[in-house]
């Protein structure tokens, strides 16, 4: 179990490495391989205002024309130490981790992204309580009640909840639900307000957000549980649970959910890892500062360091959320701990 | 120790150790020794069956004999050539003549292509031109193996069991093998399906002039179908004999204690019959016991046993034994006896 | 009337393809004590057989009817939640495979525990020294270490054993052991039988022993009951069966099967053509695509279905062929291929 663990953690280190390494390739390399000079790199860093000669200042105190191996260590020593950005007029400190510093703001990304990943965080929690609970529960019943109209109803809606766009039902919820509309379930103002501040402001702005992307998850996990507890329910071992002469409430949740839920663990993490890196979509249709809108405004100006910041924080949590499922693997199911 | 001066298959210290690796760095830490030094030889047109529980390694032994596992250590020798390190490419031409037929009649066909195409694809593979089309000489062995001809164009999913072990049948017939390995060719079928597939390999034996591996765990199945059988036991031979001295008088304490164990239809003899009953399961060929390996489980069981472990000797004309304390052994043989050249 | 009797028992299952007759129309008895085998090819009808009497078949798509009695009460008719309260404590069973019978995720010990304590209102620390208790009984070496083990730490036969202590960890009355050593080596097989057959007599129980080998119940069985297309087409005492067998199906199983007991013979007997489908079982006579001796019951095969009638003290068969002419095709013509050198 041990050996376990630490064999993990190593894995996610190296993961972690390779993820820096695809971040600074996507950034740095691909670019350079599809025929940009050092020069038109720079262009990108320091903004469409900027003449020839600025950019080519920028380019060589940006380092862009040292070796690679080079400009990867010090893109890698950044993220651990912290890095100097020689901006002519001054030095600007990125304290560690620095993924990476905005030319246009001139401000180092991580900060930015500190600010806007409680909106994240709260908003891909709750969500997560939600469809967990809501994808879980309808899966159950629908599987249990194979072939009755709630089955097929809730089937139905379910496969709308997957192919539907989140700014589809995102407006839609808008129309409906939001301050001032016939089904009105938000308060005034609507605008994020952080748990510490106030927590029933907290959820009462993030409810309607909540909802929406609850909905298209909750919709694919009542699809696999649904098919997961159809599969347990058919194992030998549900039987021998029913010939025990236990009752069927627990046969079915202790014996069938429990070995129906094992493999939902994994694409729950997975899920959960993703969106701690911004619901995009989620938060531009609600106006949300989280990541995915920082996201989105930096890909609107250009802005790359603030895009590369952000892959690198959701590649973070994929890998810690991978980590923290492989764990969890082995407490649920005992034959892992084998290896 | 075969009369004839070249069996078709011979086998000598056989081995197959997969490596067990642990830790971080995947370093190897053990290995199962599935196969641990096997030596017998086939002779052209018999029945050798391969008997011993699961796990003693009897599927591994068929792999290697066929090669589509490679051993690592020993020597497999077919028609007099060494194939034991031989190429896959080098080995195409050799699979015509070695074919293997599998367990499980349901997993074993594919199940998207015809029976047409399943009995068919030796000779594609192959390259083998055919007198009257490669579709006449499939027909031709669907009838052989008691299969409408007519249902070329038919899937596997709408046969029975029995009917998918003669399709698997069937394609290992295709380009008249010399040797095949049937790798428990009935235990997944229902018994009355079972002598059908029997009798089936025996008719086509004798019209075929095939020689059989045959790999069972039944003994009853094995009697019926060999003509020597070797016993097995945590990778290694413990006794090998023609049928009627293997089960009349079997000298390893294991295959005694096989026999014993096998439920038989008698009523009236059932409270009388003396019963070996061995204690355990068989332990993890991951570790398993020094010298005898069958020592942990035996009831004869002696110090020597624990150290010193026993050559595979002859014992009597063709029946070779490994065990320090043999059973029913004539008076004058000698245990492990040197004189006996035998490769233990 | 005997502790369990079936009556007319019928299971069929509505299917796409049609209306499956698992069990069309079983009888039988058994006695606290006695051990009777049914034997069967697969797909014959035993295990829904053994399903039934356990009343697991209820809320499903099964349509059940016939009588089945327990002790005097009847539990076709009884509601689902009474039938519950009698299984795992009056009834148990054993199932074939027990890594998949037994859960992954819980202990050996866990799940005994839970079996003894839906039943009797104990603290945990004590249902787990009965199980403790119970493991040693069904020869697990070192039971208080091995109880916390999960199943896949054991090895085959001794989770044959763990199964076997989960069964009877509520004493039960009645044990139905379907396919309980097919997935096990000989020499565990032998084992597991022993323990079963010295458990029997311990707990006086009656027990079923379900399987597709004539060995096995050769071993244990009193009465035999044997099966075909969802019919019990032969019955009779263990010498019945095997000494004076009088159905063609139960010579043909004989035939089929190599035997050690015997000198070997120079080809097995088997049965033409295979096991029927329960959706289209054959007209008539169920067995008569298959059958040797078809031709001379005057036509009636395939049209009548035979009756189970009673040849001799309680021995059952479903043939239209006379009673003479049954024992004078054994006696002639099929014991001494059996028998052949
Ligand atoms: N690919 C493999 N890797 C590791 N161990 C293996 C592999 N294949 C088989 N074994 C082990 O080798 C032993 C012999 O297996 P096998 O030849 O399948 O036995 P049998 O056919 O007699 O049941 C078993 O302990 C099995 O677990
Ligand atoms: N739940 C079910 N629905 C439909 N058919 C079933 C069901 N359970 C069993 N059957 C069918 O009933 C027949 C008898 O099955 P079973 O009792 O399991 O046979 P066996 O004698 O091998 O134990 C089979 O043809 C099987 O397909
Ligand atoms: S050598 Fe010893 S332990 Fe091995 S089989 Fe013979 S008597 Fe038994
Ligand atoms: S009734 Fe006819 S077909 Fe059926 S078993 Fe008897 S002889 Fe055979
Ligand atoms: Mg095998
Ligand atoms: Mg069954």
């Amino acid at each position: 179990m041990v050996t376990y663990i630490i064999r993990r953690l190593i894995w996610g280190v190296v993961m972690l490495a390779i993820v820096s390494m695809t971040t600074f390739a996507i950034f740095f390399l691909v670019p350079r391989l599809a025929g940009a000079t050092s020069d038109s790199l720079a262009a990108r860093y320091v903004g469409r205002t900027a003449n020839a000669e600025q950019v080519k200042i920028a380019a060589e105190r940006l380092g862009f024309n040292d070796p690679l191996i080079v400009q990867y260590g010090r893109f890698a020593k950044g993220i651990v130490v912290g890095a100097d950005y020689n901006y002519g007029p001054g030095v600007e400190r990125c304290p560690a981790p620095c993924l990476g510093y905005s030319f246009l703001t001139r401000l180092p990304v991580w900060p930015d992204l500190l600010t806007r990943l409680p909106v994240t965080i709260s908003l891909a929690l709750g969500a997560a309580v939600i469809w967990l609970i809501a994808g879980v529960a309808t899966g159950v019943v629908s599987a249990l009640r194979r072939g009755s109209f709630f089955d097929r109803a809730s089937m139905s809606i379910a496969l709308a909840g997957v192919s539907l766009p989140i700014f589809f039902t995102g407006i839609v919820s808008l129309v409906l639900f939001s301050y001032g509309r016939p089904f009105a379930i938000t308060a005034p103002g609507g605008s994020f307000t952080p748990f510490f501040t106030n927590p029933v402001q907290w959820a009462y702005s993030l409810l309607l957000p909540w909802i929406t992307l609850a909905f298209l998850y909750a919709a694919g996990y009542a699809r696999l549980t649904r098919s997961g507890m159809l599969e347990t329910m058919n194992e030998d071992y549900i039987r021998t649970a029913r010939a025990k002469g236990l009752t069927e409430r627990v046969v079915v949740f202790k014996h069938g959910l429990r070995g129906a839920l094992t493999p939902i663990l994994t694409i729950f993490g997975l899920d959960l890892g993703l969106l701690m890196g911004g619901a995009v979509l989620t938060e531009s249709t609600f106006s949300l500062p989280g990541i995915g809108k920082y996201a989105i405004d930096a890909i609107t100006s250009q802005d790359l360091p603030k895009v590369m910041g952000v892959v690198l924080v959701t590649a973070f949590f994929v890998v810690l959320a991978n980590l923290v499922v492989d764990l969890l693997y082995a407490v649920v199911d005992p034959r892992v701990r084998l290896t | 120790m075969s009369e004839s001066p070249e069996p078709l298959l011979s086998v000598q210290g056989l081995e197959k150790h997969f490596p067990i690796t642990k830790g971080l760095i995947k370093r190897q830490v053990g290995a199962v020794k599935a196969v641990d030094g096997l030596s017998f030889d086939v002779v052209k047109g018999e029945t050798l069956g391969l008997v011993g529980e699961s796990g003693c390694g009897k599927t591994t032994t068929g792999r290697l004999i066929t090669r589509l596992l490679e051993p690592t250590g020993g020597k497999v020798v077919f028609e007099g050539r060494d194939i034991t390190h031989m190429s896959q490419g080098a080995l195409r031409p050799l699979r015509r003549d070695m074919q293997m037929i599998f367990q499980d009649p349901y997993s074993s066909l594919n199940p998207r292509h015809t029976v047409g195409a399943i009995v068919g694809a030796p000779f594609r593979i192959q390259g083998v031109k055919t007198e009257h089309g490669t579709k006449k000489a499939v027909q031709d062995i669907l009838e052989l193996v008691g299969l409408n001809p007519e249902h070329y164009n038919r899937y596997p999913h709408e046969f029975s069991g029995g009917q998918r072990q003669r399709i698997g049948i069937a394609r290992t017939l295709a380009l008249k093998p010399k040797l095949i390995i049937a790798d428990e060719p009935v235990s997944a079928l229902d018994v009355s399906i079972q002598a059908q597939v029997v009798n089936l390999l025996e008719d086509l034996q004798n019209e075929l002039d095939l020689t059989y591996v045959v790999i069972a765990h039944d003994l009853s199945v094995v009697r019926h179908i060999s003509d020597r059988v070797a016993v097995m036991y945590l990778g290694k031979i413990v006794e090998i004999a023609d049928r009627q001295a293997l089960y009349e008088a079997p000298m390893h304490p294991y295959t005694t204690a096989l026999l014993s164990a096998v439920p038989v239809p008698d009523v009236k003899r059932r409270t009388e019959r003396e019963r070996i009953r061995l204690q355990g399961d068989v332990p993890s060929p991951l570790n398993p016991p020094s010298a005898c390996r069958f020592h942990t489980r035996c009831w004869k069981a002696q110090e020597i046993c624990k150290t010193v472990e026993p050559p595979l000797a002859e014992l009597a004309t063709g029946h070779q034994v490994a065990c320090h304390f043999p059973e029913n052994a004539p008076k004058d043989a000698v245990p492990g006896d040197a004189g006996t050249a035998v490769p233990a | 009337m005997s502790f369990l009797e079936l009556n007319d028992l019928r299971v069929h299952f509505p299917t796409d393809d049609g209306l499956v007759k698992s069990v069309d129309g079983l009888t039988f008895k058994l006695e606290r004590g006695k051990t009777l085998g049914i034997v069967g090819e697969s797909g014959s009808g035993k295990s829904v057989t053994s399903l039934a009497i356990l009343g697991l078949h209820k809320g499903g798509r099964a349509m059940i009817s016939g009588e089945i009695w327990l002790d005097g009460e009847e539990l076709v008719s009884a509601s689902a939640e009474h039938v519950r309260t009698l299984r795992g404590k009056k009834m148990a069973m054993i199932f074939q495979d027990p890594l998949s019978a037994m859960h992954p995720y819980y202990t050996v010990g866990a799940q005994i525990v839970e079996a003894y304590r839906i039943h009797h209102h104990v603290s945990k620390a004590v249902a787990r020294k009965h199980a403790i208790d119970m493991l040693g009984r069904v020869g697990i070496p070192q039971p208080e270490r091995r109880i916390d083990s999960y199943p896949h730490e054991f090895s085959g036969g001794m989770r044959q054993r763990a199964m076997i202590a989960m069964a009877l960890s509520c004493d039960p009355e009645l044990l139905i052991a379907d396919e309980p050593t097919t997935a096990l080596d000989v020499t565990v097989q032998a084992q597991i039988l022993d323990l079963m057959r010295d458990l029997q007599q311990e707990f006086n129980s009656a027990l079923i022993i379900i399987t597709h080998d004539l060995g096995v119940v050769a071993e244990l069985s009193d009465d035999i009951l044997v099966m075909y297309g969802g019919k019990c087409i032969e019955y009779g005492t263990a010498e019945d069966i095997f000494e004076r067998p009088e159905h063609p199906y139960t010579w043909g199983l004989l035939g089929s099967m190599p035997r050690l007991d015997r000198a070997r013979t120079e080809r097995l007997m088997p049965i033409k053509g295979t096991p029927p489908s329960l959706i289209n079982v054959p007209s008539g006579c169920a067995f008569h695509p298959r059958c040797a001796f078809e031709g001379r019951t005057g036509g009636k095969a395939n049209t009548q279905v035979p009756e189970l009638l009673e040849t001799e003290g309680g021995h059952l068969v479903r043939c239209h062929l006379p009673r003479e002419e049954r024992r004078a095709i054994w006696e002639n013509e099929i014991k001494p291929n059996l028998e052949s050198v």
